[in-house]
């Protein structure tokens, strides 16, 4: 946008511009400053982690021996743990889209009795946060037998209503009528249709709400807490925060805050690596759902 | 939002392209397709079957109480009466609404002015600061909750550490009286570039024009930004607000984490699902978690009910 902009705004203004980048640059070490301490920490044996100042690396480097103590830790359950996590988020993203995708095309793209109920309930559903329905989901799941199975995560986390908004917003946009007119007079079958044009058009949509279903799932905390029971189905979320408890407890725990600080090192990585790759996925899909 | 016109052609189903000599009953078919009911099939039944079905469950549930003596018994609203009269129950919804009424203001004014900073045309590397500002949002709750646990740690912490070297006294942030505003800047590191998003996304579908014609009539960036831009987003202004306070009123991920470093501050009844959870796994009262549920699902319908009235005079829509 700085091309549109009107030169005199661009040039003067000096105080007005040395007040922003003030405040951007306080906000930016303020955002930065968690995952610094982290990198940071990641690379500390124990004993450093209390002796050294925090902000600062202590005079030698262990981060290669912090990694090799996490994912040994407890038969290398930490793995285990990780890719629980990346199962989890994968079933959860893919389902998510698929479904959505479907349901948004259907409310896109058809007129049929009973599409004015449903597009009303999903609105209200966008309101209705997760965790309100964490207690009764598992409440019902310990009535049927099926908490502590990889089900009891991943087929809550299916259900993603902002999803189903964001694609009918973005295929009312996305795929033209005619397109679909003329697919039907060529006697392609609506299942058809549907795969071959729809899907494909729609493509940026779909990855944005893959993208944000997946995030939500690998993030996702309350949820596994209360449906998992057996260490190896956890994700890495609920390990860590257990880990953490255990080391914040003290009583020998305490040789854990290392083991805690790498994992929580490595479970950030991923999510930030893909927030980078793939912004302008992340950051579309928050703009439709907000401009309408 | 409104949808687009569309054509006959939209409503013809496969099955029903077979023969010009039925057209009356092609007609009456299509009226009523069957392919958008299959394509909403997925949906709708894992809707039903994650959201409806266990609401009703648990609201089945909350009219039961289990005795020692008798087994399962209907108690029809007792479970409420308990929660409705229970302090603990009413000490998390103070702390929840203690925290929102400082928590949300702060978040959403710094998310409102790093926006219009963004996108103004004052600064430069505007993208950076986007990024940069967002990326905690990828952070998972729990790893942000543990990180700051840490800076917040009361011996070995670098803030506690600086006090240490500078000579001042520590800064006292797991204490009664410290906690809350310790969540809070939790709270507003992880979600305030999330908010800056959707309040830079609506920003950007101010026309441009605007800003030319402002600044021909003298106008600065700042007097633009308030006088102008602002007023065009409160809509969405007020839609991070409606997410914020109903996240304000489901937290329990950053509570959970920090109670292991202060066990003492953060009791089983600091925030309604925090003491929800205590109730289904430490004391196994189902009946009552369900009925603390919807209880807290009713007060969160009412106080998003007022915000909208509230706020619908100053122009928001929703």
């Amino acid at each position: 946008m700085a091309g549109l902009a009107p030169r005199a705004v661009a040039n003067g203004y000096r105080r007005e511009r040395i007040a922003a980048y003030a405040l951007l640059t306080l906000f930016l070490l303020y955002s930065l400053l968690p995952l610094y301490y982290l990198a940071v920490s990641a690379t500390k044996t124990n004993t450093q982690l209390f002796s050294s100042f925090g902000l600062w690396f202590a005079e030698d480097l262990n981060l290669g021996a912090n990694l090799r103590a996490l994912f040994g830790h407890d038969d290398g359950v930490f793995l285990l743990w990780m890719r629980n996590s990346v199962v989890y988020a994968l079933a959860s993203g893919f389902g998510a889209a698929a479904i959505c995708t479907a349901a948004g095309y259907a409310l896109s793209k058809f007129r049929f009795p009973g599409r004015r109920v449903m597009y009303a309930a999903i609105l209200g559903a966008v309101m209705v946060p997760n965790t309100a329905l964490v207690i009764p989901l598992f409440l019902l799941f310990a009535n049927l037998g099926i908490t502590d199975t990889w089900g009891a995560v991943i087929l809550p986390s299916v259900v993603f209503p902002l999803g189903v908004y964001l694609m009918k917003v973005y295929i009312d946009q996305a795929v033209p009528d005619e397109l679909l007119d003329a697919a039907r007079i060529d006697g392609a079958s609506e299942a058809g249709i549907f795969a071959s044009i729809v899907v494909r058009l729609a493509m940026p949509g779909i990855v944005t709400v893959l993208l944000l279903a997946f995030t939500t799932t690998w993030n996702n905390y309350f949820l596994p807490l209360v449906m998992l029971s057996s260490p190896e189905l956890m994700p890495m979320t609920v390990g860590l925060a257990q880990w953490n408890a255990l080391a914040s407890a003290g009583s020998g725990g305490q040789a854990l805050f290392s083991i805690v600080i790498a994992g929580a090192l490595v479970g950030v990585l991923p999510v930030i690596a893909m927030f980078l790759l793939l912004q302008r996925f992340w950051q579309g899909g928050l703009a439709t759902g907000s401009v309408k | 939002m409104a949808p687009g016109p569309r054509t006959d052609g939209a409503t013809l189903t496969a099955s029903a392209r077979v023969a010009p000599a039925r057209a009356t009953r092609r007609r009456r078919l299509a009226r009523v397709p069957l392919a958008p009911y299959l394509f909403c099939l997925p949906f709708v039944l894992a809707f039903l079957a994650m959201v409806i079905f266990p609401m009703g469950y648990a609201a089945w549930l909350s009219l039961f109480q289990e005795r020692m003596v008798g087994g399962t018994i209907f108690v029809g609203l007792a479970n409420y009466a308990f929660v409705i009269a229970d302090p603990k129950f009413w000490r998390g919804i103070q702390n929840v609404l203690w925290f929102g009424m400082v928590q949300i203001p702060v978040m959403l004014s710094l998310a409102l002015v790093l926006a219009l900073i963004l996108d103004s045309s004052l600064v430069r590397a505007r993208g950076l600061f986007r990024a940069v500002f967002y990326m905690p949002y990828a952070v998972p709750t729990v790893i942000a909750a543990l990180i700051w646990g840490y800076l917040y740690g009361p011996s070995y912490g670098p803030f506690t550490q600086l006090a240490d070297a500078m000579g001042w006294s520590r800064p006292a942030f797991l204490t009664e009286r410290g906690m809350l505003w310790s969540i809070g800047n939790i709270v507003t590191w992880e979600y305030t570039g999330y908010n800056m998003i959707i309040l830079f996304a609506a920003l950007q579908a101010v026309p441009r024009d605007l800003e030319e014609a402002a600044s021909l009539d003298g106008a600065g960036p700042v007097a633009f930004a308030l006088h102008i831009k602002l007023p065009l987003i409160v809509p969405a202004l007020m839609l991070c607000a409606i997410f914020s306070i109903i996240g304000t009123f489901q937290l329990f991920n950053e509570p959970q984490i920090l109670q292991s470093l202060a066990p003492q501050v953060i009791r089983t009844d600091y925030t309604p699902n925090v003491y929800a959870y205590s109730l289904a796994f430490t004391s196994i009262q189902y009946n009552l978690a369900a009925a603390v549920s919807f209880v807290l699902a009713a007060i969160l319908a009412v106080v998003s009910y007022v915000f909208i009235r509230l706020t619908s005079r100053f122009g928001a829509s929703f």
